[in-house]
């Protein structure tokens, strides 16, 4: 006899199942947000700890985020639970990217059985998020953090907040599950005003130092709930260790029975494991990021730019400057602010703006009257990232991060990005650039030099690719006592000031010599062949090796 | 959008609904390989379940299926596939052919690619098992020759907008909750499940192509049939 209303048993069993659902799909956003790609292996024989039969592991902290943001309720009419995804800077601005939304409506299927049908219908759903969180815009952005942006996550349990995702944001929708209960809708709106950026901008520059990474950011919403950075490194956070929350590990040995409905068996039992927390690390890892980068990580303290460390902060309005400014017919163009382009209005949001003071990053052009050294071309970034040992940012180190030009070989940066950072505009990064290679490789054109009062900058650069080394033009400015700002180094010997000037003119590099340059090159080709042959011979090795790095 | 008919009965068979799902793409040559396995695995991933353990009583319980993501070299585009290295080898097998067929003469660089899931049905001797469909993936593909790097560049990335589409196109599909196999007992898991592979069950399926010369006729038309003894040859 079918029974209309839901027994006991089954309703335990469905609010454990919504409840465990719930968990899982934070899971599965959350990490496909950490910038890794994800890797869970199958299993014959059920270990009885694999909710709706699929390998999902569980990220502590994010579990338990997710039970307080829950609080002991479960998703019902009204009350949905979001994971809202944002991206913030190393400038401080932040801009949400989605909201995903697990919310309940009133449109009951009686009929449906619960341990079973339900169970399943849901573990498909799980599968179609999977699927669905790598389309959205915010997966390719997920992927290339570290350098310039981080992901954030943020879950709250309540009213779905749109808002903050600009104008024209798009909707897709997961799957629903009908249950005795009501249906269990799952959908995504997100941002789609990124999407015209191509993600290829984000590859070539390098590391930004002192990246101020705050675990908890004051949010303007009233039911503010902390945000976190998706590429956690579980234990690195300020020692708190969350507690391997007992539920986690319930069990859910699923016994199904191809019997008539009215013989369904299902037993769900659980078994007090002592294994340990899953562990989080070998598959997510935080990137490999710039060394000084992955030092403020670890240290996950929010640190202050002192105001006198010339701070021009402009406050502009946000992300609504791109929201408006990109459109489909020009998705290259630059807009910078003040510019028309049919911007919205920008919704106030005083709490951004007052944080970002604190954590904007010293701009390196305001006014500062001198140009950094350009390092000869073998010196790579790293270095000079060591130097800032972790501190903040010093704009000295700044500095010269930001003017590092590789000059000689390979650089292949357009002058315009880095221009660009330097320009208080929030999200200048994010502005498409037009990537006229040709244009700006300062192989092809001296880099142009930015706006900058310093003589010594101008020159300099006019010297760059013409590699004479007679340095007269830099003759006419006599330094008599060059104290530049900023300039004391720890590691060096000597000052910047004397530094500049020591390797202010490199000598040309011997492969960029036409003589010297055509008979190498002729050497190589001639000697293409063989090494083409020996490459052939050993392909099977770097098959090999091929297949380890997978 | 995906078009949707529901095909009639096959020959003596009891009448069964069998949907029908219709996906385009144009690609580069170089990329048909990484599209077509994009699609397959998702589509795979929503009908695969963990292995069945069946037990006393006509109770069974089910392995774990874990998931993995790939990144598309030529693609700007990553997906989802099941964790599986056999199931992942048995589709690179069919697409394999499937590109080489798409360039071999007489293509015009056009054909599909279909992924039915069926049923089997035993029948008594003399009379040989039927294979009832009821679900067909047809993924039709246009293969477009490209001038310059730039083209190239824009291909990648039209082509990963869209494949999302296409995915998401996949999911409304599978959200349907349209027909689906009863789940059987342990005699009769063979008739609707693949159970040769170690790791995971996808339901019975099997992949084939045809390719289409510059008249829009078929010429060539592959049937074959993907279980772990074909693959062994």
């Amino acid at each position: 006899a079918m029974d209309t209303d839901l027994s006991s048993q089954d309703r335990k069993d469905l609010d454990k199942f919504i409840k465990f659902f719930a968990l899982k799909t934070v899971q599965v956003i959350v990490q496909a947000r950490l910038g890794e790609k994800i890797c869970t292996r199958s299993s014959s024989s059920p270990t009885g700890s694999d909710w709706f039969n699929l390998a999902i592991k569980d990220i502590p902290e994010v579990t338990h985020e997710a039970k307080k943001a829950l609080a002991g309720q479960l998703p019902a009419v009204g009350r949905s639970m979001c994971v809202e995804i944002s991206l913030k800077t190393s400038e401080g601005d932040s801009m949400e990217l989605e909201i995903w939304c697990l919310e309940m409506n009133e449109k009951c299927d009686k009929e449906i059985k619960v341990s079973y049908t339900v169970y399943n219908r849901l573990s498909l759903l799980l599968k179609s998020l999977l699927a669905i969180t790598r389309v959205t815009p915010a997966y390719r952005l997920s992927r290339k953090q570290g350098h310039e942006y981080v992901i954030l996550y943020r879950i709250y349990f309540g009213e779905v907040q749109l808002s903050g995702l600009g104008e024209g944001f798009q909707t897709v929708r997961v799957g629903t599950v009908g249950t005795p209960v009501g249906t269990i809708t799952l959908s995504c709106a997100y941002r789609i005003n990124l999407a015209f950026m191509s993600t290829r901008q984000f590859e070539r520059t390098p590391p930004i130092m002192g990246i101020i990474i705050d675990h908890f950011v004051d949010r303007p919403y009233p039911s503010s709930s902390p945000m976190h950075p998706c590429n956690y490194r579980a234990g690195e956070d300020n020692g708190a260790v969350y507690p391997s929350v007992e539920d986690s590990q319930e069990v859910c040995t699923t016994s199904f029975s191809t019997s008539p409905p009215s013989q369904c068996v299902f037993t769900v039992t659980k078994a007090h494991f002592q294994t340990p927390p899953p562990v989080v690390t070998d598959t997510l890892k935080v990137p490999v990021m710039g060394l000084a980068f992955s030092h403020q990580l670890s240290s996950s303290r929010l640190s202050y730019q002192p105001a006198a460390l010339g701070v021009g902060s402009a406050d502009m309005g946000y992300p609504i400057l791109f929201a408006g400014g990109l459109n489909a017919a020009h998705p290259h163009q630059l807009i910078g602010p003040g510019k028309e382009g049919g911007v919205p209005p920008v919704p106030s949001q005083p709490a951004h703006g007052t944080q970002a003071d604190q954590e904007r990053m010293c701009t390196p052009l305001d006014g500062v009257p001198y140009s950094a050294a350009t390092p000869s071309s073998s010196e790579d970034t790293e270095t000079v990232s060591n130097s800032s040992e972790g501190k903040c940012g010093s704009p000295h180190d700044l500095l010269e991060t930001i003017f590092i030009r590789k000059v000689g070989a390979f650089v292949n940066k357009p002058i315009n990005q880095v221009t660009m950072a330097n320009l208080d505009i929030p999200f200048a990064m994010f502005a498409p650039k037009n990537v006229e290679l040709e244009d700006n490789d300062p192989m092809v054109n001296p880099p142009e030099s930015p706006e900058t009062e310093s003589p010594l900058q101008g020159s300099l650069h006019s010297e760059g690719s013409s590699g004479s080394s007679t340095g007269n033009t830099h003759d006419d400015f006599v330094m008599i006592d060059f104290k530049p700002a900023f300039s004391k180094d720890d590691i060096l010997p000597m000052d910047l000031g004397t530094f500049y000037r020591e390797f202010q003119n490199p000598p040309q590099l011997s492969s960029l010599s036409i003589d010297i340059g055509a008979q190498s090159m002729a050497e190589d080709l001639d000697s293409l062949p063989e090494k083409l042959a020996v490459h052939e011979k050993n392909v099977k090795e770097f098959d090999a090796f091929v297949e380890t790095l997978q | 959008p995906l078009s949707s008919r529901c095909c009639g009965p096959s020959g003596a068979a009891p009448a069964m609904n069998c949907r029908a799902e219709v996906l385009e793409v144009s690609v580069e040559g170089r990329q048909v390989e990484e599209a077509m396995l994009a699609v397959l695995h998702t589509v795979l991933l929503h009908r695969s379940t963990g292995k069945f353990h069946y037990k006393k009583e006509g109770t069974y319980s089910i392995g774990t299926v874990g998931t993995q993501d790939v990144d598309c070299d030529f693609i700007d585009f990553a997906y989802v596939r099941v964790s599986s290295e056999e199931l992942d080898r048995a589709l690179r097998k069919a697409v394999g052919e499937f590109k080489d067929a798409l360039r071999g003469s007489g293509s015009d660089g056009m054909g599909q690619i279909s992924l039915e899931f069926y049923q089997k049905k035993k029948s008594r001797w003399p009379f040989s098992d039927e294979c009832i469909p009821w679900e067909l993936w047809t993924i039709k593909v246009n293969v477009v020759n490209l001038a310059n790097e730039q083209e190239r560049q824009i291909c990648r990335e039209k082509v990963g907008e869209k494949l999302c589409e296409k995915i998401i196109n996949i999911v409304e599909v599978m959200n349907r909750h349209e027909y689906l196999p009863k789940m059987p007992t342990q005699s009769e898991v063979d008739n609707v499940f693949d159970t040769s592979l170690k790791d995971v069950q996808p339901y019975l399926y099997k992949i084939s192509y045809q390719i289409t010369d510059s008249l829009g006729t078929s010429v060539t038309t592959t049937m074959r049939r993907l279980i772990k003894d074909t693959l062994a040859l």
